[in-house]
């Protein structure tokens, strides 16, 4: 009923059509010439992200082995890093089960140079609350994954289908008291971006 | 917020100024985020492209906004998203409602929607036995403190640290007299787990809806939004008609804009995207009129629907930053809300276009161009033509009126106004007078220009 009504009266109150903008320009005018990594890697750790630039999988399990007590529950959508529970194994399980997860560790294939975002669908996740309910999150991204803007990031992504995507750019955060910044509000206290 | 309010935005104003020094600093820190804005506007050399080009993508929206309502929704029904249309505030409390009650469901967790606000939704699941715990951290602060928001983005920027605390230590058990943000949002942080954890429904918001694609965005910097609705089994959305955008890649436009012209933020920690429901779970998506398409039949003020909801108009806004989001008594605050408000009601909301000082600067950040100033004193216009204008200035404004029409009048009034300054300043000076609450009357000259001039003709003359 009330479907009828308002799509009748959106119909008769919508002004005469009006054509979409060339989206064509803002695509590319971007610099070319810009090193994407070091921008990414600007604005990512302004955001409060850790970005390590790193030679391969060796140097990010140390890393890690670092930063986390052994014992701790990871789970790593990664073949490459399989001392850890492998995210493929868990994703049909119910996502209250990962409210004990101390960090998720992601694999991306598109970066964004000009916000720190990082593009990861379901796909990638595992399950869809894993990059949110774990205690601290990791993700693995190539030095040739990056695009200069959302403009570009959205070139890329097409008309992929996904149940669920997200873009990242940071830890958790909040500044809702008196606007001072603190990391770490319902979803990981940290993000770190190793750049492979 | 549903108790209706007698008190107008002066009044309400006048509350809120009798604290100066807040006063100076809720002005101050919200000045504070608009100068981020600014920073963050100026490192793009093509903001002003950007600003453009969303705002003829929004034009283009409401010119076709019929066929792309039934394209999101063919679309997102072919994702397995379940579409459901209200009229009005009303018959989205009551879907919300039937949902969880279909389910047995008593206790929801919510993340941020001015939309459920507007149409008082807490409230109304109160009174049906719902109990609904708000998970955006300031927003779960003023429903702590049984207030509506402030401010569309940052809705407890009125509260002090210190009373956070003491609302905390006495509904969350934190220790008495702690106030740093840190601790407190740590606090925050485990009490709201525990609600992700164990409600089994939750509701968000919706910033955009992809016509093309049938899906929808959620941003917010908490994760509060993802935590709930990937915990729940079942995800209800509510948005308003005017969130659609044709395509995807309109997205990169408007995601740009948002978190710049809101806070400073080159983007929010999570833009999320929701196509199809997890397995096992569901989405269902509200899409709710509520006056907006009589809006969109006004031309002078349809351009208000393009609002993408950042808050720069606030944070910009001299009279908001000196009255406080609560002296608009409606859901959103400050100057596009004075746009949107009276269209719900023009009388209850008749004081609201008369909150702006018409300087534009609403306009020069709005990062969709709407035209913010300029549909504000369209309002006040069709107000006082409708008779809705507050009385006093009414009768004022009558008053002037016949004293401008008349030159005997004229005269005589500005002389009698000159003999008061000079022999009974008491007369104005004092709080019956509204504008010297806050200033200092002028000293009057002893003639008035056409006394001196007729002087200056005769001199000239003899």
């Amino acid at each position: 009923m009330s479907r009828e009504k308002i799509l009748a009266a959106v119909k008769f109150n919508q002004p005469a059509a009006n054509p979409l903008p060339d989206m064509e320009v803002l695509n590319t005018l971007t610099d070319v010439r810009t090193d994407l990594v070091s921008k990414y890697k600007t604005i990512a750790t302004g955001g409060g992200s850790f970005v390590y630039e790193v030679s391969g999988f060796d140097e990010i399990k140390t890393i890690i082995n670092n930063e986390f007590k052994p014992g701790v529950k990871i789970i790593s959508a990664l073949n490459e890093l399989s001392d850890y529970i492998y995210a493929d194994t868990v994703k049909h399980e119910d996502g209250h089960n990962f409210a004990d997860v101390e960090l998720t560790v992601l694999r991306t294939n598109l970066g964004v140079a000009e916000n720190g975002a990082l593009w990861l669908t379901e796909k990638e996740m595992g399950s869809r609350v894993l990059p949110f309910i774990a205690q601290h999150l990791a993700v693995v991204i190539g030095k040739d994954d990056f695009v200069p803007t959302m403009a570009q990031a959205y070139q890329t992504i097409g008309d992929a289908g996904y149940g669920y995507g997200s873009f990242i750019s940071g830890p958790s955060k909040t500044a809702d008291i008196e606007q001072s910044l603190v990391i770490g509000a319902h979803g990981p206290r940290s993000l770190s971006v190793f750049i492979l | 917020m549903s108790t209706a309010t007698t008190k107008d935005h002066p009044h309400l104003a006048a509350d809120f100024n009798r604290d100066e020094p807040r006063v100076n600093w809720h002005d101050e820190t919200l000045w504070w985020v608009r100068a981020k804005r600014d920073i963050a506007a100026h490192k793009l050399p093509e903001w002003e492209l950007l600003r453009e080009t969303a705002s003829q993508i929004k034009f283009n929206v409401l010119s076709n906004l019929s066929a792309y309502l039934e394209q999101f929704e063919a679309n997102a029904a072919k994702n397995g998203i379940i579409v459901h249309w209200a009229a009005d505030a009303a018959e989205h409390n009551q879907i919300v409602h039937s949902l969880l009650e279909q389910r047995g469901i008593t206790k929801m967790v919510k993340s941020k929607s001015m939309l459920t606000e507007e149409c008082h939704l807490n409230e109304y699941l109160k009174e049906h036995g719902i109990d609904v715990i708000d998970s955006d951290l300031g927003e779960r602060i003023v429903q702590l403190a049984n207030e509506p928001p402030s401010h569309i983005v940052l809705p407890c920027i009125h509260k002090k640290k210190e009373e956070i605390g003491d609302i905390f230590h006495e509904h969350l058990g934190s220790a008495k007299g702690e106030s740093d943000p840190k601790i407190l949002t740590e606090t925050a942080r485990q009490h709201l787990r525990e609600v992700f954890l164990t409600r089994r429904a939750a509701l968000t918001g919706v910033n955009f809806a992809v016509a093309e694609t049938g899906e929808f965005v959620i941003c917010t910097n908490e994760g509060n939004a993802d935590m709930g609705a990937h915990l729940a089994e079942i995800h209800i959305a509510s948005m308003g008609i005017e969130k659609i955008i044709p395509e995807r890649k309109h997205l990169g436009v408007f995601l740009r804009l948002l978190t710049r012209s809101a806070t400073g933020q080159p983007i929010t920690t999570y833009s999320s995207h929701f196509s199809k429901p997890q397995d096992g779970t569901e989405i269902h998506i509200v899409i709710v009129d509520n006056g907006r398409s009589i809006q969109l039949g006004r031309e002078d003020f349809r351009n208000s629907l393009k609002c993408i909801r950042c808050g720069a108009c606030m944070n910009t806004c001299p009279v908001y930053r000196k009255s406080g989001g609560h002296s608009y008594h409606t859901a959103v605050a400050g100057p596009i809300g004075s746009i949107l408000a009276p269209n719900l009601d023009m009388k209850k909301y008749a004081d609201l276009p008369f909150a702006s000082t018409l300087c534009g600067s609403c306009s020069n950040v709005c990062p969709v161009k709407i035209d913010i100033h300029d549909q504000l004193y369209k309002w006040r216009q069709v107000i006082v033509k409708e008779g809705y204008s507050p009385k006093t200035k009414t009768l004022a404004m009558k008053a002037m009126a016949l004293t401008l029409a008349s030159p005997t009048l004229y005269r005589m009034g500005g002389k009698t106004g000159r003999l008061v300054f000079k022999y009974v300043p008491f007369a104005v000076n004092n709080k019956l007078n509204p504008w010297y609450n806050q200033r200092e009357m002028p000293k009057a000259p002893d003639e008035s220009f056409g006394e001196w001039y007729a002087k200056r003709k005769g001199a000239k003359n003899s």
